[in-house]
Parts: C-alpha cells; sequence; structure tokens
C-alpha cells in the first residue's frame, strides 16, 4: 500500500487553515470534475483530491492523519502502524460511487452505505461504442463493479456482467438506462445503471450529432467538369454526383445517410482535390497546355499583389 | 403503485428526446425533491415543454442535464443559477469540441 500525501494532492501547506484547504479543494475540483474537465485522467485525479478533502477537511480525521504521517513521502510504501486502529466510520463521499484508495480504508475503514444518498446506488459508467454499431445497433457484453453493502452496511464492489442491447441511431453522450443494475443497498434495493454512449473516432468518418462528415479526395477535373464518384457511407457505398464547376472544400449533402432518428442526421463530404504529379513527358505536356489554355487564371488575384 | 412501475418502464432504455418524463418521474429518477427541479427550471437550466409544473415534460437528454446539473452543484457547491451557466457553457463545449474534432481531421 503507498502512503498518500494528502496536503500535496490539495497542493497546500501541512498548517494551511480549514478556508485555504476549501479554497484549493474547490479549485482542484472545478478543474479535475468529471463533467468539466476533458483532461483524460481527470476522474482519477478527481477521486484523489476528493479523497485528500474528505480527510482534510474534517479536523478528527486530519489530526489521525497528521498523527501517523509525519516523515512518510508520498508514493512511499506504508504499513499502518501497530495497534492503529482508526476507529472511523466513513459516512459520506462527495463524489458518486468512488472507491477510496487502500491507504484511505486501512486509515478510515470500509466505505459504508448508510449514509450515502439513494442516488450513490446509481452507477454512471461510459461505454465506448464504434460508429458502425452505432448505426446498426447492436448487442454488447459489459463487464463493471458496482458498489455493493453487505447486512452491516459495509460497501463492497461486486463484478457484474451484462448483455446490453444498443438500438440503432445513438449518438454521443445519450444515455442508456438499465433500472435496477446499479449498486445495491444494505436494504437490498438496487440503484439503476446509466451507460452513457461514446461514439469511438473512425478512421473515415466524423460525427457532429447524428451528421456524419466524410472528406472525398477529387482529382481537379471531377469539380470542373462534374463527376460521378462512388462515396462510402455508414449504410453501405452510394454514388454521389458531383456538379461542374464544383468549388474545392465544398460540402456535398446526402440527406438521411447519416445516423439513424427521427430525424435520420445527414451525411456531409467535402470535396479535397488532389493535385496528380506531373511524372511522365505526356503528362507534363497536358499540364503546359492546362496554363496555356487558362491564362486569366491567377490562384493570387484575392491576395492584392 | 402500478402508476410508478410504468413510469419506470418508460424512461428504461435509451433515454432520446422521444422520452417524456413528468416532474415527478424525473426527480425520482434524480433521487431528489421536486423543488429542487422547479428551481433548476426557474433558473432555465432545464426547458420542459407545457406550462404549469404538472404540465412539464422532460426529455431523456435532460434527466442527463439534471444529473449532470445536480454534480456540479454537489461537487463545486455552486447554487441553481451557477449551475444553469455551467450547463450551457458546458454544453457549447461539447459542440465546439465536437466541430474541432471533425474539422481536425484524423
Amino acid at each position: 500500500m503507498k502512503y498518500k500525501d494528502y496536503y500535496r494532492i490539495l497542493g497546500v501547506d501541512r498548517d494551511a487553515s480549514a478556508d485555504e484547504i476549501k479554497r484549493a479543494y474547490r479549485k482542484l475540483a472545478r478543474k479535475y470534475h468529471p463533467d468539466v474537465s476533458s483532461e483524460p485522467d481527470a476522474e482519477e485525479r478527481f477521486k484523489e483530491v476528493n479523497e485528500a478533502y474528505e480527510v482534510l477537511k474534517d479536523p478528527e480525521k486530519r489530526q489521525a492523519y497528521d498523527n501517523i504521517g509525519r516523515g512518510w513521502q508520498g508514493g512511499e510504501e506504508f504499513t499502518p502502524p501497530p495497534g492503529w486502529e482508526g476507529g472511523f466510520h466513513f459516512h459520506e463521499a462527495a463524489g458518486e460511487a468512488h472507491h477510496f484508495s487502500d491507504f484511505f480504508e486501512s486509515l478510515f475503514g470500509h466505505e459504508e452505505f448508510g449514509g450515502f444518498s439513494r442516488r450513490f446506488r446509481d452507477v454512471h459508467a461510459r461505454l465506448g461504442i464504434s460508429l458502425e454499431e452505432a448505426y446498426h445497433g447492436t448487442s454488447r457484453e459489459i463487464a463493471l463493479d458496482v458498489p455493493v453493502a453487505d447486512e452491516r452496511g459495509r460497501l463492497h464492489y461486486q463484478r457484474k456482467t451484462l448483455r446490453v442491447s444498443i438500438p440503432a441511431g445513438v449518438t454521443d453522450g445519450q444515455q442508456i438506462r438499465l433500472a435496477g443494475q446499479g449498486g445495491v443497498g444494505p436494504d437490498g434495493k438496487a440503484g439503476d445503471l446509466y451507460l452513457i454512449v461514446e461514439l469511438l473516432p473512425h478512421r473515415l468518418f466524423r460525427v457532429e450529432g447524428r451528421d456524419v462528415w466524410l472528406d472525398l479526395p477529387v482529382a481537379p477535373w471531377e469539380l470542373a467538369l462534374g463527376a460521378k464518384v462512388k462515396v462510402p457511407t455508414l449504410g453501405g457505398t452510394v454514388e454521389l454526383k458531383i456538379p461542374p464547376g464544383t468549388r474545392n472544400g465544398g460540402s456535398l449533402r446526402l440527406r438521411g445517410k447519416g445516423l439513424p432518428g427521427h430525424p435520420p442526421g445527414n451525411q456531409y463530404v467535402r470535396l479535397q482535390v488532389e493535385v496528380p504529379p506531373a511524372r511522365t513527358e505526356e503528362q507534363r505536356r497536358a499540364y503546359e497546355q492546362l496554363r496555356e489554355a487558362m491564362k486569366d487564371f491567377d490562384p493570387r488575384r484575392g491576395l492584392g499583389g | 403503485m402500478a402508476g410508478q412501475e410504468m413510469s419506470k418502464e418508460l424512461a428504461t432504455g435509451l433515454l432520446d428526446v422521444r422520452v417524456e418524463l413528468t416532474l415527478e418521474q424525473i426527480s425520482e429518477l434524480a433521487h431528489v425533491e421536486r423543488s429542487v427541479v422547479i428551481e433548476l427550471v426557474q433558473e432555465g437550466a432545464l426547458s420542459p415543454r407545457g406550462t404549469s409544473p404538472e404540465e412539464w415534460r422532460f426529455t431523456g437528454p435532460a434527466l442527463r442535464r439534471l444529473q449532470r446539473g445536480l454534480r456540479l452543484q454537489r461537487d463545486l457547491g455552486i447554487n441553481a443559477a451557477g449551475v444553469a451557466l455551467a450547463l450551457e457553457l458546458l454544453e457549447e463545449l461539447d459542440r465546439l469540441r465536437a466541430r474541432l474534432r471533425r474539422l481536425e481531421g484524423r
């Protein structure tokens, strides 16, 4: 078990006042709150910050922590001193369903369910799914740890495996609620499980709401003269008509080819010219002829120079 | 109560915009008093359809908004007006991040 330096986690001195500790906590909570932060380790940091605050905001816990704490460094291997019986019961959590560290538990005992709000029984978990799965719908087996209180109110975490059907047309950030599949209180009543859909990045497509975006490479003459080209969509390949004189970087809409829904999204195809290299003598000549024929074309006319 | 069982059925599965929740149902799902939800509606953090609290209908995504707002309220010590502002800014941020991902491409 590793010793945790709660003062360092909150970035305060060992003699910091209660006000200073609260200020430091609020600041870090705003920074790492999982609902606010986009930092990849936000959730871990938020738990750590909450655990530190849980101890340092309570004068008795802080005192107990200070008594054992002198001389330890954060991360150092820690064994509770002989005879140490924290004598604490842990009754409330600031965050939702968090697991405090072994270090915390060795000092202050197990988390207890008794004081937790009913909200604590609800478990929120992210579910990463591919765009193809979102488009077609799928059935997925998921495994997660849910808090379960025993008859004495002590909290344990239990592995739970579930098969979840994901309907076609889910979008990023949507929730799927599974009634009664969350944590279990000492009264045996279970909370709900909420799965938050997180669409995983795709090799070709980008998503915004229900709309799907694709960058489509095209040849210069396909834009200038128009063309019919094959375009991948989530539902399969379709034919797209590029009208003559289409602007490079412009987008064409494939109505209803985005994620299904009410209404379904569109697919937008952004056209990106690829300039063919002149490799052979014949190709060079073709470019030279183009230059002659396009004498009045000045790509830099907008620059004023 | 049969009615309550029904209400739970309604909100099981995908919580999309077709889901309709009454004030009673959304409060129950989020485990808060109705007055907490009413205050958040008054501050504009939630915008149900309907005029009076009895007629209010919340969509599925409103439940996530409410849960998110309640976590912010609890963990950051902000009031209902602050929650409304935070939620608006966070949703704007979500939209901008999605757009940025799209524009930055691969």
